[in-house]
């Protein structure tokens, strides 16, 4: 221990410690820095009664208050759900076209319908819904099964061509490579991609719109407007589920592919399905 | 007329003057200012009628805006984001009217105090005008500043007792008076009046009370002086914008000194005399503690007192006022160096008097030909520029807008037609308290046509939505064009909302987009 030492320019002592000639001056503390220091302790003291604070070997105390984050989050969270109670008892009681007639119960359903579309569907029908070949696009305007919000809400509960369903959606398009020979097939893919744009070979569409009437207009139609009952495409249009083009057509009517959608209704329950109708609606080629 | 030795000397030593400036960590030393009078003291009652009334009764006065927007003339309306002005309403996107009344502040500001000094500190903050009106409690309570003094150094007794609880609690109900006011600025006050006094307000109307009765009482009450000091940063900035053509509080040493408690008696022994008797009059009037003929220091707020305290026994005595006063660094350093003979010798009174007594000619006097200057005219452009530039906007703003947002995934969708469709947000903001018709019209869109979800469907090139007062009102609009007019790339256009009733119009940019290589 060194000895007092008294600063002469200050008069006040210093705390002993010396660096090459230069001291600490032993000035008490502030007192409101003092206060304040003995009102956090005891601020501390009280914190550790009322809060979860100290750790034991297993868990930690709880507090008096029986406070905890996790259980905050529960009650924010089923006060949401409270808060969504009445909309949800309203979708449950109302059919889809019932729903988009109520303003706000519309805009709950379509906004529910979004977050679940985005986690169920997004996989296949993109985040935008715009699809991709193969999975069709839901802003357009061209509808295999019908697209008044009942026909989609059908499609969603149900799916298509499920096999786990029994009333899913179904049709199959045969693979005509074993009842057509390539010619055939190259003349009425001619025809059919003349009926919404130019065509190669003109010579080729008369032969083929003859190989259409005998094979695809039974389920097509006479006029290639396609048959909603049986999922069978419009094929005078702009829009193309496997690809657009002499070449595309050929492939589809050669081997086609007929595309699977699960049915969601058993999983998602009635009110999820129903929001995904409304939303799916809602994206501006509902009719 | 008084003669020098007859004017009462009070016994005041400056707590915070050179002589005995204490350590920062020191406990404070009571101040205990004595009532002044005076053209200054009745000044700055006037001030504090002002600054209090606006404060307590702005929240009170009503102005009507229709059955759609509330009635109070101020409102800071935070739960529907609002502000109400008298007559203007603010969006928060319009809150650079309330920066730029900011800014005008700061530079109103650098306009007075580079003119008449500290004026802000001595007369209309809030520390300064809640602190006087405590002082006023105090002292109606416990006497003036002698009385004090002995009250505060007796022994606890009854009547001692009585006297600081009255004060306290008179103290404290002046606190929550004015935090109070303040919530009702926020809310309708003759509603929120009935539920804070029936228990029925919200939890942070009666935490805001709480916390500002505290500051009140603490800072008004107990602290004083210390936040000036201690707590502010507005008198180190406030230096900084003084130059030596500011008017500032001064103790004209050029003809107080020598000061002499017997002026008599020296003048009789051939000593010269100053004006300065020695009175304290000026220190024991200063709510901050100090002496002002200690020179400008930065405890000072300029609240004049002094000027009032000393000009009362100038006139007692028969001199010229003045002998503390507002005056300039510029005046007083030409009269400095007339009174030492530009620094030759000791202040020598008989150089700036005449044979009369009265002050001589040459004594440098302020006049007001000295505000006008370089600097000021710079403040004053400034200030009435962006004030011009604010008031400008005001007349002008929309009261109508519109912000679209183009749809972003799919960026567009091919129709069954061969049709193009584009997505878009639609925003339309009604900003005024009535609820108005919109037409909504494309421009520019070659055979475009729209509609909208959630609207009656309505084919064409026009939209009428119904917008709700002083509401933003979001729609989906779908806007198409033909495959035959479709341009590949990006197509501008605009997006046109008119006032069906009115002739307010805003428009928006946008673009529409189509496939690059058109099948």
């Amino acid at each position: 221990m060194t000895e007092k030492h008294i600063d002469e320019v200050s008069g006040v002592s210093t705390t002993g410690h010396e660096w090459d000639g230069i001291r600490e001056l032993d000035n008490p503390m502030p007192r409101w820095w003092l206060w304040t220091f003995y009102a956090t302790v005891i601020w501390a003291i009280g914190y550790t009664v009322a809060y979860p604070a100290w750790p034991l070997l297993t868990s930690a105390t709880r507090g008096v208050l029986d406070y905890s984050s996790r259980g905050e989050v529960k009650q924010e969270l089923a006060a949401a759900s409270a808060a969504q109670e009445k909309y949800i008892a309203a979708i449950k009681a109302k059919s889809v076209d019932e729903i988009e007639a109520d303003g706000s119960l519309r805009d709950f359903a379509t906004a529910a319908g979004a977050a679940t579309f985005r986690v169920n569907c997004v996989q296949c029908h993109g985040s935008g819904a715009q699809g991709s070949p193969g999975f069709p696009n839901l802003n357009d305007d061209e509808w295999l099964w019908g697209g008044s919000a009942d026909q989609i809400h059908k499609t969603i509960v149900h799916g298509i061509r499920f096999v786990d369903d029994p009333d899913t959606r179904t049709s199959e398009m045969p693979a005509f490579a074993e009842m057509l020979n390539p010619g055939q097939i190259g003349d009425v893919s001619a025809y059919v991609a003349s009926l919404s744009g130019p065509v190669s070979d003109p010579a080729k569409v008369e032969p083929g719109a003859k190989v259409f009437a005998d094979n695809c207009a039974a389920c097509h139609g006479a006029n290639a407007k396609g048959n909603r009952d049986l999922g069978a495409p419009d094929l005078t249009d702009a829009i193309w589920l496997y690809g657009s083009g002499e070449r595309a057509i050929a492939q589809q009517v050669r081997a086609p592919k007929n595309g699977v959608m699960p049915a969601w209704g058993a999983r998602l329950g009635d009110v999820k399905v129903k929001e995904l109708a409304v939303y799916v609606h809602s994206l501006g080629g509902g009719e | 007329m008084l003669d020098v030795g007859e004017v009462e000397r009070l016994e005041a030593e400056a707590v915070n003057s050179a002589r005995v400036r204490q350590p920062l960590y020191a406990a404070r030393k009571k101040i205990f200012p004595k009532r002044a009078s005076g053209q200054f003291r009745r000044f700055k009652w006037i001030v504090m009628a002002i600054t209090l009334g606006i404060y307590y009764l702005t929240p009170w006065l009503r102005w009507d805006r229709g059955p759609y927007a509330p009635d109070q003339a101020v409102l800071v309306d935070l739960a529907n984001r609002r502000f109400y002005f008298f007559f203007i309403e603010i969006w928060p996107q319009e809150f650079f009217f309330v920066a730029g009344l900011l800014v005008m502040a700061g530079i109103g500001l650098f306009l007075i105090t580079s003119t008449v000094g500290r004026a802000w500190c001595g007369y209309t903050c809030p520390q300064t005008v809640w602190v006087d009106l405590f002082l006023v409690v105090e002292r109606a309570i416990e006497g003036d500043r002698n009385a004090r003094i002995k009250l505060d150094g007796a022994p606890w007794s009854v009547s001692k007792m009585v006297k600081r609880a009255a004060k306290h609690t008179v103290w404290l109900l002046i606190a929550i008076a004015t935090g109070g006011a303040w919530i009702f600025y926020f809310a309708d006050a003759p509603t929120l009046l009935g539920e804070v006094l029936t228990g029925q307000a919200a939890a942070i109307a009666y935490m805001t009370i709480a916390v500002l009765t505290a500051t009140t009482y603490v800072f008004g009450g107990l602290m004083r002086e210390q936040v000036c000091t201690y707590m502010c940063p507005w008198p180190r900035i406030q230096a900084a914008m003084l130059d030596e053509n500011s008017l500032t509080v001064t103790y004209n040493d050029w003809r107080g000194e020598p000061r002499s408690r017997h002026a008599k008696k020296a003048a009789v022994a051939g000593e010269s005399v100053g004006d300065c008797v020695d009175c304290n009059a000026c220190v024991a009037v200063c709510p901050m503690g100090i002496d002002i003929r200690d020179g400008q220091q930065l405890e000072c707020i300029t609240c004049a007192l002094c000027i009032d305290a000393c000009d009362s026994v100038m006139d007692k005595i028969g001199k010229e006022r003045g002998l503390i006063a507002y005056a300039t660094l510029n005046d007083y350093n030409a009269n400095m160096a007339l009174a030492t003979g530009n620094g030759a010798h000791a202040i020598e009174p008989a150089l700036v008097r005449q044979p009369g007594g009265r002050l001589a000619d040459k004594v440098a006097q302020f006049h007001l030909g000295k505000i006008f200057r370089p600097r000021t005219f710079v403040y004053t452009a400034v200030w009435a520029l962006i004030g011009l530039a604010m008031l400008y906007a005001l007349l002008t703003r929309e009261r109508l807008q519109l912000n679209v947002l183009h749809d972003r995934n799919p960026q567009f969708v091919v129709l069954a037609d061969g049709a193009i469709r584009n997505g878009y947000t639609v925003k339309l903001l009604n900003m005024i308290p009535e609820p108005r018709t919109i037409r909504i019209t494309l421009e520019g869109l070659q055979g475009g046509a729209m509609n909208a979800v959630g609207i009656e469907p309505m084919e064409g090139e026009t939209l009428a939505v119904e917008v709700e007062p002083d509401r933003l009102k979001s729609l989906k609009i779908f806007v198409r064009q033909p495959r035959d007019l479709m341009r590949p790339g990006s197509t501008p256009f605009r997006f046109v909302a008119k006032d069906v009733a009115g002739t307010e119009t805003a428009s928006y940019d946008a673009n529409f987009i189509a496939p690059e290589a058109s099948r």
